[in-house]
């Protein structure tokens, strides 16, 4: 008969909070940075020069074709011999935002692309500069007709994120590790991380459809 | 101190590789069949079970690849089942490749016009052989670009069968990384090996949604 124990488990919960504060705050840091990358690559790939086109897709097909826990070690583990120190945190926000700006680019890519001619056509005609076009006329639409997608994606890196406990972060995946070894309680601590993971996960989701609408690209 | 030419590191990274591509075919057989036995449930109209389906969907898209990992590595040590890395990850794999192949192939399955069902159905089909004549063959012409994207997925999630301890080429990184004190070099390798698996699947997956959609 097996028997739970998730007494011992939640007796820790002061460091499970800390894992959930850190986790929460990677994804929030990663998310604005990620997504502020995603639009500016998207904008490379459609309006740069061919050299800023190849390098843009160069760098979104290296990151979408390898696994996030390859691209947090080569920027944790590799980067230091060439002089770049970084500390766990820092490296683990840019191997996330380096993750979400190539998945970001591609989606938002498909929105920027579904401008329809006519609302070029009208911006030019009021003599507005190509930034103000881009900013106010394609952007703010493009963002809402790709959200779901985006908001996906970020929380599918909010979950990618649990590897950055492997670089011994110490947020919510590596609480669950190190409760589990002071505890002996392997499966408890990981079946309650796991249910916070999907709490966080639908929260998130529920919190950007309440954000994005309203801040990110009010339409009156 | 040994010293290692790149020829032996090469050949080790090559002989782990081989392991991923292992793991990664069985949790993709596994869950295409899982996946497709889930999609049978999800519109067979049983009470209950199209509810069901879609949490187990949920609970696999809204928690971590890691985690999963981690319960199915400790539940079956759980139930007394003495468990190597390579089975607690083939089954976590299959799981969780059947989750999302059966939530890619409802979409696919949705986007057959109503009037199929109704057309089947006048003519007296089941409902298993709706699916297997009518529903499914359209479906399979929608399904195949996503699905082979997703097989991408699939072998970048192996990666993480390297923390519960498995072999395959990410662990074999970490193994040349601290054996040879060159980190940049190892995981630039894995890397590269990783894209060189990867990255003709994603071309074919945009070739074949590309011409789907011309």
């Amino acid at each position: 008969m097996i028997e739970f124990d998730f007494g011992v488990v939640l007796a820790q919960w002061p460091m499970l909070a800390h894992g959930l504060v850190l986790t929460v705050a990677l994804t929030l840091a990663s998310a604005v940075l990620g997504t502020a990358l995603g639009i500016a690559c998207a904008w490379a790939r459609l309006h740069g020069g061919r050299a800023l086109r190849s390098a843009t897709s160069a760098y979104v097909e290296a990151v979408r074709n390898t696994p996030f826990i390859i691209q947090l070690f080569f920027i944790f583990f590799g980067l230091p011999s060439l002089g770049i120190r970084l500390s766990v945190e820092v490296a683990c926000v840019l191997a996330m935002v380096l993750n979400l700006g190539a998945y970001a680019c591609e989606i938002v890519r498909a929105g920027l692309q579904a401008t329809p001619k006519g609302q070029l056509e009208a911006a030019m005609s009021l003599a507005l500069t190509p930034w103000q076009t881009f900013s106010r006329v394609v952007l703010p639409p493009a963002l809402a007709r790709i959200w779901p997608a985006l908001v996906s994606q970020i929380i599918i890196v909010m979950l990618g994120s649990a590897v950055c406990g492997q670089i011994s972060a110490e947020e919510l995946s590596q609480a669950a590790n190190l409760i589990s070894s002071r505890t002996f309680r392997s499966f408890e601590s990981y079946i309650l991380v796991t249910l916070v993971y999907l709490a966080l996960a639908m929260a998130l989701r529920q919190c950007l459809n309440w954000v994005g609408p309203r801040f990110i690209f009010t339409s009156r | 101190m040994v010293q290692f030419a790149l020829w032996d590191i090469l050949g080790f990274l090559v002989g782990a590789m081989r392991w991923t591509v292992l793991l990664s075919l069985i949790a993709f057989a596994g869950g295409g069949l899982m996946g497709l036995a889930l999609l049978m449930l999800r519109f067979a109209k049983l009470p209950g079970v199209g509810t069901a389906v879609a949490w187990y969907v949920q609970l696999f898209q809204g928690t971590p690849l890691l985690m999963q990992l981690f319960l199915v590595y400790f539940g079956l040590a759980l139930l007394g089942w003495d468990t190597s890395p390579m089975v607690a990850a083939s089954l976590c794999l299959t799981l969780y490749a059947s989750a999302y192949l059966t939530e890619i192939w409802r979409g696919c399955v949705m986007s057959i016009p109503q009037g199929q069902w109704e057309a089947s159905s006048g003519l007296a089909l089941t409902y298993a052989q709706q699916m297997r004549h009518v529903i499914l063959p359209q479906a399979a012409r929608v399904a195949i670009a996503p699905t082979v994207g997703f097989l991408v997925q699939v072998i970048k999630g192996t990666a993480l069968a390297s923390v519960i301890g498995f072999v395959e080429l990410t662990k074999a990184g970490q193994m040349i990384s601290n054996a040879t004190y060159q980190p940049f070099m190892a995981y630039t390798l894995v890397g590269l090996m990783y894209f060189a698996l990867c990255y003709p699947l994603s071309w074919w997956s945009q070739r074949l949604e590309n011409r789907r959609l011309a």
